[in-house]
């Protein structure tokens, strides 16, 4: 593959210097965002919850063990506006692999950059906090940049008509903000059906047993139908169980409040205290957006709390069974530790 | 439960030897300190005198005694303490832990095992019991049969199919395992390891597969991690110990690595854990199938790596979690902010690649497989593979400044690469600069094509430095991918100095980044450092005041161990404690140096010229200590002075003094100062005439000792022609310094400390073996015992004339040779000698503080006792021969010891008998064989007499048996090896049936050993079969002493600090 110079470049006119593929002629925009995790480019290139976003990876070795079959991404493609990474493996050696990071990443006609101090970058976002930015050709410098949160993401990424899962007895909705195969993957473990909706699919005059809100890309706030919807559903008082965005959406149902994080959480290694239990966990996450504790109605409590920052990692009725997480239990990338979550979703499920 | 006990046991690992290095005084290090935080009184016993954890302000009592149980329990019943960590000190002191619990004496003294309780860790090492545990959560391990018998081992071999895998279990680092082919083989080798454990395990073998370990952190309340995944370079069939490991793992998705992960810590809830423990797995390249393979429930070398490669204090975090803390509760001590539960996130690779010195001794085997040889390592750091890769060859100092310069063709690179040895690296690379290509290297190394087509891109761009011109591009991905300025400069004909001016001039220049455990994520105030070139800005400004540089010792090898490592630590710690900013430049993952907490600033970087300026410039370093590294540090003396870079201590022309053989001895002529003849010789008739001239035997040394061609002993005209001719070539461009070979001769060393010319300090040490002995293996004695006052004051009166005439400053070594009243200079150290650690600690005196002071000029006149002692102490040599197959097992002039231990005792005989039980040895019975070469046998015949009287059985053969008689001893006779007729000596070592075995050859047959005399035959079998083996005559006096004097006495224990102080 051809490369010549190009650059990232943020809003405030700061430049990274790096090498782009001879073929990526335009300039293309997105909010820039890092990723600690040291495995699982794949997954996090098609998670859904990247729409809109330059996705800078800080482990200096990307693409080494290659692209495997689809039925490993999370979902039908990659999603992000654009890649920076400090190497792209020359070399990939899996078993499984298909394809190398790089050819797939063109075939995507996903943008990226390399040879990147990622380190420095990382260094910048954390104090700007996410920005937006462009990666471009060294001689072309945008004038202006996109604003990430005036694009509603979740509606590009969620499906657009209702779909059906499994075959089980109980029927479990889940509402699509841009949801990652692997929660569908991990639901369907159990002995449920799923019918997956797209984000303004109002479903509370159907028959349903449970409800799931799922992750997705964006501000929480545009989500208007789909609060309303989670208001109605909360009046049936059947199973909630909620994932990132999906914490979110359910904080803004109860007329909490939601505010974005200096530079969000995006990495496998989140430790995670579970409060009635003092168990530790560590979690896979990826938001930019939290709940604001202070605006949890009397009868709402924080379940999880990050050990970083003390900020919500997850919401919970105190009597009735709603809950919600602001990390990914499902993983994929990430850690394993809390697959538990979805056993009590399901247990959740039995009862009711 | 939070430990609410007043005093915990720390036991250490005792001497340094192969599979158990320095990692243990990193590890026990820690441990003090969490447990001091805590509040609660510590005792160590741990008899290796040149570790940081021995020293005066670490622990609150240090007990330098061995490491048995009856010593342990006499030192139990007087301190009393409340609790005991097992897991700090290896798995001597896990062994050890375990037998204490096994006899009772922890129950009866109510002393509490902290952390993983002993139930589990006996599960854990119980290679069966450890297989159904797994099996019970549904984890595969490897097909494996439990075997007590030679028959059931080759029925269970016929059932697995061979190859098979041999190991026996409570092993460290895996002796006596291996690959088995055949029926035969099994034999043979089951035969002798059935000698040494009660049961061996035949497994399946699982050559090939990808390997990988996990470390593992778990609280008592069951939170758990994995702090780090390693990945071997090597797959399956090569050691962990003995393989390249990178980290985090590189050829994992991250479903297969979530695998494992999630695998690591259900089985750490399995059994318990509470502290550190690592498992290992293997991945079958193919399918991804796994196996797991063996959990140890204790810190390890791995866990040191993991520590230095992530920045997660693994063992000060482990001793907090033995206490009963939480991890939550504990805090990172690098962010400050955040707490001891995460993940560390790496935005680097970090590359270990181990130290091997098979070269060093004599007839070793240099082929590595699952047995342990290596006895160092080093650890880089990088942005990309290729750059962490040859910053890594370029620390082992072994010759190599990167790939492409290493020093010898490998004639036969295939099949180095497809039976592994210690250079199979760099087989694979000259393979590929012979246009091997990636699918045959990974046809015969099973090496993951990945990391295959690592180095043979980095063999491309040697390619293309050879035939292109050096363009700013080219030099940029060059030193992407690590070549150093050298290398450079010698692919493209042009002097390092010039590379290193254009890159300047270019810009391209190498970045100072921080390890900060979260990849960036937030702000952390770490001062751990590496640079690289894949990157544009520097994460730190340089130190606010102009700091000192601390040279560190790089890899443990033989003949730099941990004492240089004490010895940096004590400098950055007087420093510090002067108010001074010390940085401190390592490259070895098994030491305290390498501790964050250690030095101001601490760069995990290569102790090459290149890289060492590359820090000193931008640090605006006003002084560089160079003096307490051993010879790494000390050979960058003169090029940084040369360059203009302040050094700290003696100038740079005066050490040249007296490096320089010419020099120095012209100085000593000078000074009417008595040495050796010898003379530099560049053709063999030169060497024949000087031999003649001197008489033989003769000590050869080739001008540069990288490897093979080692220092040497020629006896006769026809061995100097030999040996000149084969091993050493000598010619005009590489000549050979030959020198008088003094025998009988009695050895002293004069180690101290000096201010501009005048002595501020000086121990003299006596040597137990007489001259032929290399310093390094020698028996040290201080305060001397059998010197003549008058051999004293003329030693002395030598130091003084030298240290005035070299102008000294700082630290310094001389070592003498006492004969007929005549005494000569062998060698004069501008720097810190091995021996620091146990002359400061013998006289109290901390010879490196000391020094230290007086280098900053800082110091103020005092006024020291380093004679008159009312104890002695006792410096023994720990050897790894069991480790090294086919080694002969006699100390000589090429140095062979590992590590080193010492006791202080009431007298010679008390220290020394203290000294040999630490090097983890013992004498149960009373039986004892003797084979002793003819001049020396009526120096023992006393000796044998009264152990006779005293109920020893004795042994012996042919000539010593006929003597014996003669002179109204009894002994049984014995037929020797080549005689094959019972009672063969070979039977009854064989059978155990010799609780000690003395064999002294003449100097002859140690130096000209290589085919199987008898003498040999019995060494040899005497190593592979554990029974202690003396081979000295001093040696054998004095431990023949013991045996009459004190063997069946019991050893009453006083702490270092009652002997030293009298408290």
């Amino acid at each position: 593959m051809q490369l010549t110079p190009a650059q990232l470049v943020l809003e405030t006119g700061e430049a990274f210097a790096g090498f782009s593929p001879y073929s990526q002629q335009d300039v293309s925009f997105g909010e820039v965002v890092f990723n600690t995790g040291m495995v699982g480019y794949t997954e996090s290139l098609t998670d859904p919850s990247y729409a809109g976003q330059i996705l800078t990876f800080t482990y200096p070795l990307i693409g080494n063990y290659g692209i495997s079959a689809p039925t490993t991404w999370e979902s039908s493609r990659a999603q992000v506006s654009g890649v920076v990474l400090s190497e792209l493996a020359p070399f990939y050696s899996h078993y499984t692999a298909e394809h190398s990071l790089g050819d797939w990443l063109v075939a995507q006609q996903i943008p990226f950059i390399v040879g990147v101090d990622t380190r420095a970058l990382t260094r910048r976002l954390r104090t700007l906090g996410v920005i937006p930015g462009a990666i471009t050709r060294l001689s072309k410098k945008p004038a202006h940049f996109e604003n990430f949160s005036d694009t509603d993401w979740v509606k590009k990424v969620a499906v657009k008509e209702p779909a059906l899962y499994g075959s089980g007895p109980k029927l479990v909705i889940v509402i699509d903000c841009g949801v990652k195969e692997n929660i569908i993957r991990e639901l369907l473990r159990y002995p449920i059906t799923i019918k997956r909706v797209p984000p303004d699919y109002d479903f509370t005059n159907e028959p349903f047993d449970a409800v799931f809100i799922s992750n997705g890309p964006g501000d929480p706030v545009h989500c208007t139908d789909t609060i309303r919807t989670i208001q109605k559903v909360f009046a049936q008082k059947k199973p909630v169980f909620g994932i990132c965005l999906g914490t979110q959406l359910m904080a803004l149902a109860i007329g909490a409040k939601t505010y974005k994080l200096p530079f969000g959480h995006r990495s496998h290694n989140q430790p995670c205290l579970e409060i009635a239990t003092g168990r530790c966990y560590l979690t896979s996450q990826n938001h930019s957006y939290a709940v604001d504790e202070t605006t949890l109605p009397p009868d709402w409590r924080v379940n999880f709390r990050n050990l970083n920052d003390q900020s919500v990692e997850g919401i919970e009725h105190t009597k009735l069974p709603f809950f919600s997480v602001q990390f990914h239990p499902e993983a994929a990338p990430g850690p394993l530790d809390t697959t538990w979550l979805f056993q009590k979703f399901y247990d959740l499920i039995k009862k009711s | 439960m939070q430990f609410s006990g007043k005093k915990i046991l720390i036991l250490g690992s005792g001497g340094l030897r192969i599979g158990q290095a320095g990692e243990f005084d990193y590890s026990g290090s820690q441990a003090i300190k969490a447990i001091k935080e805590a509040g609660i009184k510590t005792v160590l016993v741990n008899p290796n005198i040149a570790t940081v954890q021995t020293d005066d302000q670490m622990a609150d009592e240090v007990y330098l005694q061995p490491l048995n149980v009856d010593v342990v329990t006499n030192i139990i019943e007087k301190e009393k303490p409340d609790g005991i960590l097992l897991g700090f000190g290896g798995q001597t002191a896990l062994n050890l832990g375990l037998a204490l619990e096994k006899a009772g004496v922890l129950a009866k003294h109510h002393v509490a095992v902290l952390g993983t309780s002993t139930h589990s860790i006996r599960k854990t090492e119980d290679r069966e019991l450890f297989k159904l545990a797994l099996e019970s959560i549904g984890i595969k391990s490897p097909l494996s049969m439990c075997v007590t018998t030679l028959a059931e081992a080759l029925s269970a071999a016929e059932k697995i199919g061979y190859p098979v895998m041999m190991r026996a279990g409570f092993s460290l680092g895996g002796l006596g395992s291996g690959k088995i082919s055949s029926a035969s083989e099994l034999s043979k080798r089951a035969k002798e390891s059935l000698g040494i454990v009660p049961h061996l395990l035949i497994e399946e073998f699982l050559l090939g597969w990808k390997e990988y370990e996990y470390e593992i952190i778990r609280d008592r309340a069951g939170n758990a991690l994995t702090i780090c995944s390693m990945e071997n370079l090597d797959p399956m069939g090569v050691h962990t110990g003995e393989s390249i490991v990178v980290a985090p793992a590189q050829t994992l998705t991250n479903a297969e690595h979530q695998h494992l992960r999630k695998m690591a810590l259900d089985v750490a809830h399995l059994f318990q854990i509470v502290g550190e423990c690592n498992i290992q797995f293997a991945i079958h390249p193919k399918t991804g199938d796994y196996r797991a393979i063996e959990v140890n429930a204790r810190l390890s070398r791995s866990s040191a790596l993991a520590s230095k490669a992530t920045g997660y204090p693994l063992a000060f975090v482990a001793a907090k979690l033995a206490l009963g803390s939480l991890l939550h509760e504990i805090k990172n001590s690098v962010t400050e902010k955040t707490c001891a539960f995460f993940e560390p996130a790496l935005d680097y690779i970090v590359v270990k690649i181990p130290r091997w010195d098979t070269h060093k001794l004599k007839s070793a085997d240099r082929g590595i497989g699952s047995e342990m040889k290596s006895v160092g390592e080093v650890m880089s750091i990088g942005r990309s593979f290729a750059e962490a890769l040859q910053k890594a060859v370029g620390m082992l100092n072994i010759g190599a400044s990167s790939l492409s310069d290493y020093p010898h063709t490998i004639e036969n690179p295939t099949r180095e690469m497809e039976f592994p040895t210690d250079r199979r690296l760099f087989a694979t690379y000259q393979f590929f600069c012979n246009k091997g290509t990636v699918e045959e290297a990974h046809r015969l190394s099973q090496i993951d094509p990945w990391f295959l087509s690592g180095i043979w891109r980095i063999s491309q761009i040697e390619k293309r430095l050879v035939s292109e011109a050096l363009t700013p591009e080219l030099l940029r991905l060059a030193k992407e991918s690590g070549f150093s300025d050298k290398a450079i400069g010698l692919l493209t004909h042009e002097a390092e100095e010039k590379i290193r001016g254009s890159r300047l001039t270019l810009g391209i220049v190498p970045y100072v980044k921080q390890i900060d455990t979260l990849a960036g994520e937030m702000a952390a105030q770490t001062n751990y450092l590496y640079m690289t070139y894949h990157a544009a800005e520097h994460d730190i400004p340089p130190s606010d005041e102009s700091p000192y540089l601390v040279l560190g010792s790089g890899p443990y090898a033989i003949g730099s161990s941990v004492e240089f490592d004490w010895c940096a630590v004590n400098t950055l710690r007087a420093c510090r404690r002067l108010g001074k900013k010390a940085i401190l430049i390592n490259s070895n993952p098994e030491t305290v140096s390498t501790d964050y907490d250690e030095s101001d600033r601490l760069y995990f970087e290569q102790l090459s010229l290149e890289r060492v300026r590359d820090i000193a410039d931008f640090e605006k370093t006003q002084g560089i200590v160079v003096s307490v590294g051993g010879q790494v540090a000390n050979n960058l003396a003169a090029p940084l002075a040369y360059l203009g870079y302040p050094l700290l201590g003696t100038f740079a022309s005066d050490i040249d003094r007296a490096e320089n053989r010419e020099k120095f001895s012209d100085l000593l002529n000078q000074l009417n100062i008595d040495q050796p003849e010898w003379a530099r010789v560049t053709d063999l008739k030169n060497a024949k005439k000087f031999a003649a001239r001197v008489g033989f035997p003769v000590l050869i040394r080739p001008s540069y000792i990288l490897s093979g061609s080692a220092m040497n002993v020629a006896n006769d005209e026809a061995s100097l022609e030999n040996y000149l001719r084969l091993a050493a070539a000598v010619s005009p461009e590489h000549p050979v310094v030959m020198s008088q070979f003094i025998l009988d001769g009695k050895e002293l060393e004069m180690d101290g400390v000096a201010d501009h010319g005048t002595i501020v300090i000086e121990a003299i040490s006596e040597h137990v073996e007489n001259a032929g002995v290399h310093s390094g293996d020698a028996t040290l004695v201080l305060p001397p015992q059998r010197l003549y006052l008058e051999t004293i004051r003329r030693t002395k009166k030598i130091t003084q004339e030298i240290v005035k005439a070299l102008n000294i400053t700082g630290p310094f070594n001389i070592q003498f040779i006492a004969k007929n009243n005549n005494i000569q200079v062998i060698e004069c150290n501008l720097r810190a000698s091995r021996s620091f650690p146990f002359v400061s600690k013998t006289t109290n005196h901390n010879f490196i503080a000391i020094a230290t002071e007086v280098m900053l000029g800082l110091y103020l006149p005092t006024r020291y006792e380093t004679l008159e002692l009312d104890y002695v102490g006792v410096k023994v040599p720990q050897f790894s021969y069991n480790r090294l197959k086919g080694a002969d097992p006699v100390a000589h002039v090429e140095m062979a010891s590992t590590g080193e231990v010492a006791c202080l005792g009431e007298n010679l005989y008390d220290a020394y008998w203290r000294a040999w039980l630490s090097t983890e040895q013992n004498i149960l019975g009373k039986r004892l064989l003797v084979s002793i070469a003819d001049a020396h046998k009526h120096k023992l015949l006393s000796y044998l007499r009264e152990l006779e009287d005293r109920g020893w059985e004795i042994y012996s053969t042919g000539g010593t048996h006929s003597y014996l008689s003669k002179n109204g001893i009894g002994s049984y006779f014995v037929y020797k090896a080549n005689e094959k007729v019972e009672p063969n000596i070979r039977t009854i070592i064989g059978n155990r049936k010799i609780d000690l075995i003395i064999n002294i050859p003449t100097h002859r047959a140690v130096t000209d050993a290589k085919s199987q005399t008898d003498g040999f035959i019995i060494r040899r079998t005497a190593i592979d079969h554990h029974i202690p083996l003396i081979t000295n005559l001093q040696i054998a006096q004095i431990m023949l002493s013991c045996l009459i004097e004190l063997k069946d006495k019991e050893l009453p224990v006083r702490s270092w600090r009652e002997i030293v102080q009298h408290v």
